[in-house]
C-alpha cells in the first residue's frame, strides 16, 4: 500500500534577519508557522515551493517540511521543525521572545 | 603575542570589504543563495536553525585584553550579549543579522581578529595546546609554529578548494591537550640531539569514521616544516574521494593507500616543493619567535595565597580543580571553567568577557587561551593574585570548581543551534552536570571527561571522551548512544558503543547508572573512570548501563 501522503509547509530562512519563516496562502513570509498555508497534496507542495525558490531576495534556502493541521493552524511534525518553530531550549532568544 | 604586520592587516581588510560588496550583491538580488553561499562560508558565515551564525577564529586559541572586549562588545552590539566557544578555539555568535556582518568583520580587524577560513574545504584555524608557553611540561611553546602554519594555510592558492576540511593541531608537551591524533595532521614539537622538530601524525579524525592519526613522520627538522605539510595537503589535494563527501577526508585516503604509500607519496612530493621554500619562512619564524618571548615574570611573596588556602575551603577546593603546573617559579596556569552546573557548555556573556579581559590585564601578562574544551585560561598568572582572580571570577558566576570533572563537559550546539545536528547536546550536558551537583557526587567521582555530540559529525569529540554520547534522530525521536573508554591524550583511543540508544528521558538516568556503578567498581579512590574501563573492559559497565536485560536489551 503506497505511503499516506503527509501535508507541508513551505518553510525558509530570512535572507535578512534568518529567522525562520513560513510561506502564508497570501504569499507572505511569516515568522509563525501557524500562519502557514498547509498543502495537502504532493502537486500543490511542489507549485508552492518552485514559487518560494524563486523569491531569492526573501529568503534563502526555501524546501517542504512535514505538518499536521490543528485548529489553531499547522504544526510541526518532526521535532526539528518544532524546536525551529519555537527556538533554542537553553536560552528564550528566539521565537519564545515573540509569543 | 603575534601582531599583524602591514600585509596581514591590509590582506584582512581587502577581504573584509569584499564580503561587503557580496553582501550587498546578495541583498540586491545580483546573487543567487546558491552563488553565495560558498562566498559566505568562506568569510565563516553559517545559515542555521534560527539565524545566521558567524565563526570567529582564535588562533591556537590565544587573546589579548583588548580582543576579548572587542569579542564582548561584538557579542553585545550585534548579537545577543553572549558568544559560544567550540572546541576549535573558536567563538561563535548564533544571532547576526546578515547586514550587520561586514561590520562585525570590521571589528574584528580593528583587534587583528578575523573569521577567514573557519569553514568550508580549505585548511582550518590551527589550534595548540591551550597551556602553551605556560605549562610546567612543555618542551617547547608550540605558537610559533602554528602561527607559522596560520600564515602559510591562509589563502594558500593550492589550497583553496580541497577534497574536504583540513584541520592541524599542534602540542610542545608529551602529553597532549591538543588532541592531535585526531587531526588530519598532528605535530608534536620535540627536540632530538640538540635539534628542533615535529613528530607528525597524519589521517586523525573524529566524525562519521573516527581514526586515530598514523606516525607519517617521527622527525621532521623545523626548517622543513612547511615544505613537509605542503607535501601532505598536496598529494591528499590529488589523491582525496571528491567522488563522495563522506569518503573526502585525508583519514579516509590514508585508510585506503596504507600510512607507507602516503609517506612514499609525501616524500617524492617534499623533495619537490623543498627546493621552492628558500628559507624565507624560516626567517619569518624568527620574527614570529620573538613576538612570542615570554612575559616578564615577577616575584613575589606567597605567603597570604598559602594562608588563603588554608583558611578557605572554597578557593582551596577552586585551586585543587583549576589550577596546573607554571613552568615559572611562583606562578599557575588558572582554567576559567565556562561550564557552570546547569550552564550552556562554552557560553560567556559580554559582561564575564570583559571580566576575563580585565583579570588577564591586570594579573596574567595580557594573555587569554580558549581550550577546546570550551574554557578560558589565563596562563600566567601568580599564585599571590589568585585570592583576587577568584573573588573576581565568583562575583561573575565564573568560579566553578569543576575542571576535569564530570561537569566540565563537552558538547557541541547541537539541534538547538545547529542545522545539521540530529538531536539536542546542550541541555543533556546541562541535566548532567545539574543531577551530579545534586547528588554531591562530582568530586568523589574524579576525573571523568564526558562529550556529547549532536549528530555523526562530532563536533562534541564524543568518540574521545570517557564517556561519549551522539544524539541522533531514531523514526522522528530524539536518542543518545553511548560509548565508552574514549581517551583524547597522547594514548588516544576511540570510544567503544555500549550498546542500544537512549531516550532523551532515558539517557540522565542511564549516566548516573554508569557512574555509581564505577564507584562500586573501581579499585579505589585514585582510580580513575578510564583507568577502570581500561583494566575491567566493556561488559561491568555495560552491566551498569543495561540493569534489566544484562545488555541485551532490544535495539532503540
Amino acid at each position: 500500500m503506497p505511503k499516506a501522503y503527509v501535508p507541508k509547509v513551505v518553510t525558509a530562512n530570512a535572507l535578512l534577519e534568518g529567522d525562520a519563516v513560513w510561506l502564508t496562502a497570501d504569499d507572505r513570509w511569516s515568522p509563525d508557522m501557524a500562519e502557514a498555508e498547509l498543502l495537502m497534496d504532493a502537486k500543490a507542495a511542489e507549485r508552492r515551493l518552485a514559487d518560494a525558490a524563486k523569491r531569492q531576495s526573501e529568503v534563502a534556502g526555501p524546501y517542504l517540511a512535514d505538518a499536521a493541521a490543528t485548529d489553531h493552524g499547522p504544526v510541526p511534525v518532526h521535532f526539528r521543525e518544532d524546536f525551529r518553530a519555537r527556538g533554542p531550549s537553553n536560552y528564550f532568544h528566539g521565537k519564545q521572545t515573540e509569543a | 603575542m603575534y601582531s599583524y604586520s602591514e600585509f596581514d592587516a591590509a590582506f584582512v581588510r581587502e577581504r573584509v570589504a569584499q564580503f561587503r560588496a557580496q553582501v550587498e550583491r546578495r541583498v540586491d538580488g545580483s546573487l543567487t543563495e546558491e552563488e553565495f553561499r560558498p562566498l559566505r562560508l568562506m568569510n565563516g558565515l553559517y545559515l542555521q536553525l534560527h539565524a545566521y551564525m558567524l565563526r570567529v577564529a582564535i588562533p591556537y586559541g590565544t587573546l589579548n585584553s583588548h580582543q576579548m572586549r572587542q569579542l564582548a562588545m561584538i557579542a553585545e552590539r550585534w548579537d545577543k550579549g553572549y558568544g559560544h566557544f567550540t572546541t576549535r578555539q573558536n567563538i561563535q555568535y548564533n544571532w547576526p543579522k546578515l547586514p550587520d556582518v561586514p561590520d562585525i568583520l570590521d571589528a574584528l580587524a580593528d583587534v587583528e581578529m578575523h573569521a577567514i577560513q573557519t569553514s568550508g574545504n580549505t585548511i582550518r584555524n590551527v589550534t595548540a595546546d591551550h597551556f602553551a608557553g605556560a605549562a610546567a611540561d612543555e618542551v617547547e611553546d608550540p605558537r610559533p609554529y602554528a602561527e607559522l602554519l596560520r600564515q602559510w594555510s591562509t589563502d594558500h592558492p593550492e589550497f583553496q578548494f580541497l577534497p574536504r576540511k583540513f584541520k592541524i593541531a599542534v602540542t610542545g608537551a608529551e602529553a597532549d591537550r591538543a588532541v592531535i591524533a585526531a587531526h588530519d595532521i598532528g605535530l608534536q614539537v620535540l627536540h632530538r640531539d640538540g635539534a628542533v622538530g615535529f613528530r607528525v601524525l597524519v589521517g586523525g579524525g573524529l566524525g562519521r569514521t573516527p581514526m586515530i592519526g598514523k606516525e607519517v613522520s617521527p622527525f621532521v627538522p623545523v626548517a622543513d616544516l612547511l615544505p613537509y605539510c605542503e607535501a601532505i595537503v598536496s598529494v591528499w589535494n590529488l589523491l582525496g574521494r571528491r567522488d563522495n563527501k563522506y569518503k573526502a577526508r585525508i583519514k579516509i585516503t590514508v585508510h585506503e593507500h596504507g600510512i607507507d604509500d602516503i609517506r612514499a607519496r609525501v616524500e617524492e612530493r617534499f623533495a619537490q616543493v623543498k627546493p621552492l621554500f628558500t628559507g624565507v619562512d624560516q626567517a619569518l619564524l624568527a620574527d614570529i619567535k620573538a613576538a612570542f618571548a615570554p612575559p616578564a615574570f615577577k616575584t613575589a611573596d606567597t605567603a597570604g595565597y598559602d594562608a588563603a588556602r588554608a583558611a578557605d575551603p572554597v578557593f582551596r577546593a577552586w585551586c585543587d580543580t583549576n589550577l596546573t603546573a607554571h613552568k615559572a617559579d611562583g606562578y599557575a596556569v588558572v582554567s576559567v571553567s565556562l561550564k557552570k552546573q546547569g550552564a550552556t557548555p562554552g557560553d560567556a556573556s559580554a559582561d564575564q568577557m570583559r571580566v576575563l579581559a580585565e583579570l588577564a590585564e591586570t594579573y596574567g601578562h595580557d594573555e587569554l587561551r580558549i581550550s577546546h574544551e570550551q574554557n578560558v585560561i589565563l596562563p600566567h598568572v601568580h599564585v599571590s593574585d589568585l585570592t583576587a582572580v577568584h573573588a573576581a571570577l565568583k562575583a561573575v558566576d565564573l568560579a566553578t570548581a569543576n575542571i576535569g570533572l564530570i561537569s566540565d563537559i563537552i558538547a557541541c550546539p547541537g539541534m538547538d543551534y545547529c542545522a545539521l545536528a540530529t538531536a539536542r547536546s546542550i541541555p543533556i550536558a546541562q541535566q548532567i552536570a545539574l543531577r551530579f551537583d545534586e547528588l554531591k557526587l562530582e568530586h568523589d567521582v574524579g576525573p571523568l571527561k564526558i562529550k556529547i555530540s549532536g549528530c555523526i559529525n562530532a563536533c562534541g569529540h564524543h568518540h574521545v571522551g570517557h564517556i561519549g554520547i551522539l544524539g541522533l534522530d531514531r523514526a522522528g525521536v530524539e536518542n543518545y548512544q553511548v560509548t565508552l573508554g574514549g581517551d583524547g591524550t597522547q594514548d588516544a583511543a576511540i570510544g567503544e558503543r555500549a550498546g542500544p540508544g537512549f531516550s532523551a528521558d532515558e539517557i540522565i538516568p542511564a549516566i548516573e547508572r554508569l557512574v555509581l556503578g564505577y564507584l562500586d567498581l573501581r579499585a579505589d579512590e585514585h582510580e580513575t573512570f578510564l583507568m577502570a574501563y581500561k583494566r575491567l573492559g566493556m561488559e561491568p559497565f555495560k552491566a551498569a548501563l543495561y540493569p534489566d536485560k544484562d545488555g541485551s536489551r532490544d535495539a532503540a
